[in-house]
């Protein structure tokens, strides 16, 4: 349990506060992609020969502080989104500074204390806050043992460190590091070419580590914010109509303000909250005025119904700016065969099983807001604006939530929380979202559609790849008022700015859609969608999710026509060893050789991707049993390979790839947002039905590739494409029958199936 | 997940048959009970019939749904082994997947549609009344071939027969015959030359592989469905009542052919409560089913209650007294107030996504409680799959007491009919027949 | 209205609208975090608790109808520093990620192990299909639950169990 949110979660909160000045955070401008491209507004970068996050916060106390005592508060710009985060940085850190990790205090996201690290997206968190740390650390333990060494006059490179928290001089002298500590000052920017440990004398580093935030987690300790209680703390519900773009007509306020318990009725322009004493009281009133009738704003048509013909038809029917990701020409013999396919993906939601939450409190014109956004900077500047108040007057602090697997209501909530308290001062106002509402308000991961068309040659290589992909903008995450929905009901509104692509080599619906894959003559276009007819923003993986898939099942079903082996075309056409290797291991793992063949109800697929390109290599190998009465269909056993540099926690590592692939096999088998003619029909789990215990593969078997000392690679997202793509494939190899439109149901497997 | 038990529905009446076939004197009966065994011939290969046919014979499987009754929890689609609890015992249901050993492999098409009229297995032995081979007698032949040809092409498997469980001597299967002599009568269905032909289709499905009526038409003493006027008038199934489908439905709003095949096809539609206990499986069987099929099995029952729909007013009053409820039944009130409103209060997700309102179900209508507490104790899950109208259970949570309390006030609220009696008894027993293993 | 409820075994007396879900009790008045608001609608299973032994969602049971009932909740099977068996093995499998419907999950899993101390897979995966999870934790979950059956039965390792 971290100090630090038991501090919070406690009513002596108070206390946790402000311990730190931020004198050593740099000045902020608009720059690099932070969070893999997402928000808008990271910090800018002022040592670009740094590595990691230190490019935009060179100084080392912004990172890192030893007390006399030698106790280490380390500090990340990054937050903890049930991704094993706070562990993994805890064990970088400890492993460079050499001390017990039990002795790292670890402070995320918060914006009077911490570096702006812009979102925790796009699997960057060991890659942006892994990489300043480890980096710093390094630095402060140099800085250490010179210090020691001009006390013992020795030279700095015979000072060591025994993993103790101190400092040893060849004759057996030691020093504290919170003795030498308070000799020094930290405020220095770090050097790029600190010398880093070595990868065999590793303490903690790649070892298993238990994450910190379980227990409290297990037994009900205080681990949420939903758990914060504060003094006088009031709780609000916010009233709005079934889904975005509603607007109910005319809400009976006049008995809800007599109910009692009830405290005020917040409406501003569109904006209308309850305030309550009680919980049950708030929801009572929300749901007595949500009785009314509502409107409907127009907006581009929704989807039809829920085939993968309708969702081509709604994304077809909008304009498109064609942007050119790859088009290249090499000479290439003439096709031998040819195969062209579309692919869909429906609207996805996240699905927190937590209803997003926010606790805002305004005090003496400074408003406080706890919050589980991926952007906790970006909460500061949204509230900011919306609430007239200056930057330097709002303090958002980060607090876990539940899973949110990319931009769920969690800013909304903030931005709803803030409005509610500043317009009841002095009382903190707890505001959670109900359920109907995250479904109905959230954005949603965007629905897609590629094209493919692949042909190869006599010899079997591929001579030829066109790939095209519609898709919304994946990146509306909000850096202004205009991108939460408080914003956008204020009167008067601030509008919701025009959704942009993220450009490669990140990417957004076009993130991976560049194969890594040496094809010849490879054209890769992205149709970008900036009307959305539905609300939507960053969902885990992005457009890799469909890209992938895409990609993958077109090898496969070129593989099928040529009658080659899956896992040979794959290889032949990979030049990146790394990439060879994870294939390779999980084959091996999975015993991909010895396989049983397609047999009418059993099969086996596999597919490969390497995160944006950029990210890990992850592979996946599945074998399925299918009904063929049914059309459902199990995982018997499935095996991930992945390669993510040096595995900060490997037991952290195989958690988030197995969670990945069960989540990829939810959305990839039976997912998608169900919409009326004026509405979002999803509204509950009976209407948006995710995978349950029934369902979930006999096994899964993650095998981490052991790089010691290469940059760390994030994981996060590895997952989620090559999961998709080889449950088509293994299914495709049970049955003969190629699902290209998400979700591969039961329903559409029977249909394909046919009676026998 | 448990799946609901609904294949009793037909077993209450055999078995008082068979106690009455019993009076029958069993010299005279010897001579009738006994049928000569077929020849069995090798299993037809899988190519033996045309796709058309194959593809005919799904969908008519699916609006019989034969799949329910014959299958187990987790088993092999149509393998047998279901087990269906009848106060008279326990009965299995059978393999009838080709496997020639223990499922149907060897039988000929004959044996099949004699099974299906006749209620005789290939080797002579009578069948017992749970196969609603009454219902399927009026089966045309073709369409009984090309069940024959889906069932034919399943995949076999091995599952022998369970050994029933019955209380003496109703395991002995030549009373049967006396049963069928008394009730068995159906005559192949023949169209009705004064109405459409989407109605008479209906009426067919309708009668029978549907056989729809089993559940929906009461019963005589003997157990034997009552015709005529009675029919289509309510029954019971499971400990569930069957609404009445005829002039006297319970329906708040009445049934339409529209709503009806909304209804039929999804478990719900915005004017009627969703379908619970054994009509869960058949709304399952419909949704996979031809549309033009449910179509059609929506105009014929639509029919049945036409008379009523026809002077009924297009938009009924829907009987809401919050207020009178609440202070005839303050406990009551404030149980729904803390476990149902979320749901069924105006503002509630639910509603404001059009799902039907309380005052629309018709367990709240019916003359006796039993829907209304078998869906609080037991809940129930969508009936087309994963998703769909479902309801949580409340059996850990209330007491019989509090159940009864619920009841009355939901009654009292929901519907202009007289208040329930007894309700805590009924909850009762519906929670000891539940924790019934 | 006054109602007293009996929660791990101490009686509370409450000040409360007896229509109130057990779960904002919990949360709110006795400041237990176990139970957890997932949908409010028993269909997510992040509230669920024991009542006289069962489990049951206890964001749709008003805490009139629990009056003088045994309530039990995560709190009940031990702490942090003392965890229960469950608990231990919870940890021991790291079967968590962002944990929010992780209480729900343990207090599902104990009322199937007070039943049958020794589940089979099927059991195991039946019995917990009533909770969600969205993290995809689903395979510790089960490890953990067999690891909790191994625990008690003394053995050191719980074995993956494949159909």
């Amino acid at each position: 349990m971290s100090p630090v949110l038991s501090n919070l979660s406690r009513r002596g909160f108070l206390a946790g506060g402000a311990l730190v000045v931020s004198f050593a955070l740099a000045p902020r401008a608009f720059a690099q992609l932070a969070g893999g491209g997402e928000g808008g507004a990271g910090p800018a970068v002022v040592a670009p020969d740094l590595k990691g996050s230190l490019k935009s916060t060179p100084w080392l106390d912004a990172w890192i502080r030893i007390d006399a005592d030698g106790r280490v508060t380390v500090f990340t710009g990054k937050v903890e989104l049930g991704q094993g985060i706070r562990t993994a940085l805890i064990q970088v850190a400890a492993e460079e500074l050499d001390i017990p990790p039990a002795a790292v205090t670890l402070v995320t996201a918060d914006t009077d204390r911490t570096p702006d690290e812009g979102l925790t997206a796009g699997s960057h968190s060991m890659q942006d806050s892994g990489t300043a740390i480890q980096n710093a650390a390094a630095n402060v333990r140099m800085l250490l043992a010179a210090e020691a060494a001009r006390d013992w006059d020795v030279p700095a490179d015979q000072v060591t460190t025994g993993g103790d928290g101190r400092l040893r001089a060849p004759d057996g002298r030691t020093l504290a590091y919170g003795e030498v500590a308070a000799r020094l000052s930290l405020h220095v920017q770090a050097v790029p070419d600190a010398p880093l440990r070595k990868p065999s004398d590793y303490r903690t580093l790649g070892r298993e580590q238990p994450r910190v935030d379980i227990p409290a987690k297990l037994t009900g300790g205080a681990a949420y914010l939903h758990d914060m209680r504060l003094p006088g703390m009031l709780h609000a519900r916010v009233v709005r109509g079934p889904s975005v773009g509603t607007s109910l007509q005319s809400p009976d306020l006049d008995t809800v303000v007599r109910m009692p318990g009830v405290v005020t009725v917040v409406r501003q322009g569109g904006f209308l909250a309850v305030v309550a004493d009680r919980q049950w009281t708030a929801i009572q009133a929300m749901r007595h005025l949500q009785r009314a009738a509502y409107d409907r704003a127009p907006q581009p048509p929704l989807p039809a119904d829920g085939t993968g013909d309708a969702v081509a038809a709604t994304l077809k029917a909008l304009p498109a700016r064609d942007i050119s990701i790859m088009d290249t020409s090499e000479p290439a013999g003439p096709a031998a065969r040819t195969v062209k396919a579309r692919y869909t993906r429906p609207w996805i939601s996240h699905g927190s099983i937590g209803p997003s939450c926010a606790i805002a409190r305004y005090v003496d014109g400074t408003m406080t807001v706890w919050t589980h956004s991926q952007g906790t900077f970006d909460v500061r500047r949204v509230v900011a604006e919306l609430l007239g108040l200056p930057p330097e007057k709002v303090h958002a602090i980060h607090a876990e939530g539940a899973g949110c697997y990319g931009q769920n209501g969690a800013d909304d909530v903030a931005a709803d929380a803030a409005v509610i308290a500043k317009a009841v001062p002095g009382r903190p106002i707890r505001l959670q979202w109900m359920r109907e509402q995250e479904f109905g308000w959230e954005p949603l991961g965007p629905g897609m559609m590629t094209e493919l068309e692949a042909a190869l040659g006599a010899d079997n290589r591929i001579v030829s790849w066109r790939h095209a992909v519609w898709s919304n903008p994946h990146n509306n995450r909000p850096v202004g008022a205009g991108g939460v929905l408080a914003g956008n009901e204020a009167d008067p509104p601030f509008p919701a700015p025009e959704g942009k692509p993220i450009p490669m080599p990140e990417g957004d619906g076009s993130r991976n859609s560049n194969p890594l894959y040496s094809f010849a003559n490879t054209h890769v276009v992205y149709h970008f969608l900036k009307d959305m007819p539905a609300r939507v923003s960053a969902l885990r993986s992005l457009g890799a999710h469909l890209n992938v898939f895409s990609i993958e099942s077109m090898l496969d079903e070129l593989a099928a026509a040529a009658g080659i082996d899956p896992l040979a075309i794959r290889l032949d056409h990979m030049r990146d060893e790394r990439a060879r290797d994870v294939m390779q291991a999980a084959a091996d793992r999975f015993g991909w050789s010895k396989r049983p063949k397609g047999d009418g109800r059993r099969g086996c697929g596999m597919a490969f991707a390497r995160y944006k390109n950029l990210g890990a290599y992850c592979a996946v190998a599945m074998e399925v049993e299918v009904d063929r009465e049914t059309g459902r269909t199990l995982v018997r056993r499935a095996v991930a390979a992945v390669d993510c540099g040096q595995p900060a926690n490997p037991d952290g590592v195989r958690n988030q790839i197995e969670g990945a692939l069960v989540q990829s096999l939810s959305w990839t088998s039976r997912e998608q947002v169900r919409f009326a003619p004026d509405r979002r029909a999803s509204f509950d789990w009976s209407s948006y039905p995710i995978l349950r215990f029934d369902d979930v593969p006999g096994s899964v078997e993650v095998v981490v590739m052991d790089r010691p000392g290469a940059p760390f690679l994030g994981i996060a997202e590895a997952g989620q494409g090559p999961t998709a793509a080889a449950l088509a494939n293994a299914i495709a190899d049970a049955t003969g029958v190629r699902l290209r439109d998400m979700p591969l149901s039961p329903d559409r497997l029977k249909a394909a199936i046919g009676p026998v | 997940m448990k799946r609901t038990r609904w294949t009793g529905r037909t077993v209450g009446r055999w078995a008082a048959g068979g106690a009455l076939a019993c009076l029958v004197g069993i010299g005279a009966f010897l001579g009738i009970a006994h049928r000569s065994g077929l020849p069995p011939i090798p299993p037809p290969k899988p190519d033996a019939f045309p796709a058309e046919m194959l593809s005919r014979g799904a969908a008519l499987a699916a609006i019989g749904d034969c799949v329910v009754c014959h299958t187990a929890d987790g088993g092999v689609p149509y393998a047998g082994g279901r087990a269906l609890a009848t106060p008279f015992g326990t009965l299995y249901s059978t393999n009838i997947t080709p496997d020639p050993a223990t499922g149907i492999g060897n039988w000929s098409k004959e044996a099949f549609k004699r099974a299906m009229r006749d209620g005789v297995s290939r080797d002579g032995s009578h069948l017992y009344p749970a196969l609603p081979y009454d219902h399927y007698r009026q089966v045309h032949d073709g369409d009984l071939d090309a069940i024959y040809a889906f069932l034919m092409t399943r995949p076999a498997a091995s599952a022998p027969a369970r050994e029933n469980d019955l209380i003496f001597p109703l395991g002995f299967r030549p009373l049967l015959a006396g049963w069928k002599l008394l009730f068995l009568h159906q005559e192949e269905f023949t169209p009705r030359p004064d109405r459409d032909a989407e109605w008479n289709r209906g009426a067919y499905l309708a009668e029978g592989l549907g056989h729809c009526s089993s559940c929906h038409s009461p019963r005589n003493l003997a157990g034997a469905e009552e015709t005529g006027a009675s029919a289509y008038s309510g029954g019971v199934a499971e400990g569930w009542v069957a609404p009445a489908l005829n002039g006297s439905s319970p329906a708040t709003v009445p049934w339409t052919k529209e709503s009806l095949f909304t209804y039929l096809r999804t478990g719900v539609d915005g004017h009627h409560g969703a379908a619970a206990g054994p009509m869960g499986p058949v709304v399952h069987g419909l949704s996979r089913a031809p549309e033009a099929d449910v179509r059609a099995i929506a105009t014929y029952i639509a029919s049945l209650s036409a008379d009523r729909a026809g002077t009924a007013p297009k938009t009924p009053a829907l009987p809401d007294r919050s207020a009178e409820a609440a202070k005839a039944n303050p406990v009551g009130a404030s149980l729904f107030a803390g476990a149902c409103a979320g749901c069924h209060e105006g503002g509630a997700p639910m509603m404001t996504q059009g799902r039907p309102g309380l005052s629309t179900v018709a367990a709240l209508q019916l003359d006796r409680p039993d829907n209304t507490i078998r869906a609080i104790l037991q809940g129930f899950h969508a009936p087309t799959g994963p998703a769909g109208p479902a309801m949580p259970p409340f059996a850990a949570s209330l007491t019989d007491a509090q159940v009864a309390d619920l009841a009355a006030y939901l009654r009292s609220r929901f519907s202009d009919r007289p208040a329930w009696t007894s309700l805590e008894t009924a909850a009762a027993t519906v929670r000891k027949e539940d924790s019934q293993p | 209205m006054s109602v007293t409820i009996t929660v791990n075994g101490a009686d509370h007396a409450l000040d409360v609208d007896p229509s109130t879900p057990l779960l904002y009790v919990l949360r709110d008045d006795l400041e237990l975090n176990g139970a957890k608001y997932g949908c409010g609608l028993g269909q997510c299973g992040a509230c669920t608790v024991h009542i006289d032994g069962k489990p049951a969602f206890s964001c749709l049971t008003p805490v009139g109808a629990v009056a003088g009932r045994r309530i039990r909740t995560v709190e009940g099977l031990g702490s942090a520093g003392a965890p229960g068996l469950l608990q231990q093995a919870f940890e021991k499998e790291q079967a968590a990620q962002c944990g929010y419907c992780i209480a729900g999950m343990i207090m599902r899993a104990q009322a199937l192990l007070d039943r049958i101390p020794d589940p089979d897979d099927a059991q195991i995966r039946a019995h917990m299909q009533t909770n969600l999870c969205r993290c995809g934790t689903h395979m510790r979950i089960l490890r953990a639950v067999r690891r909790a059956v191994a625990l008690r039965k003394g053995t050191q390792s719980a074995q993956e169990v494949r159909p």
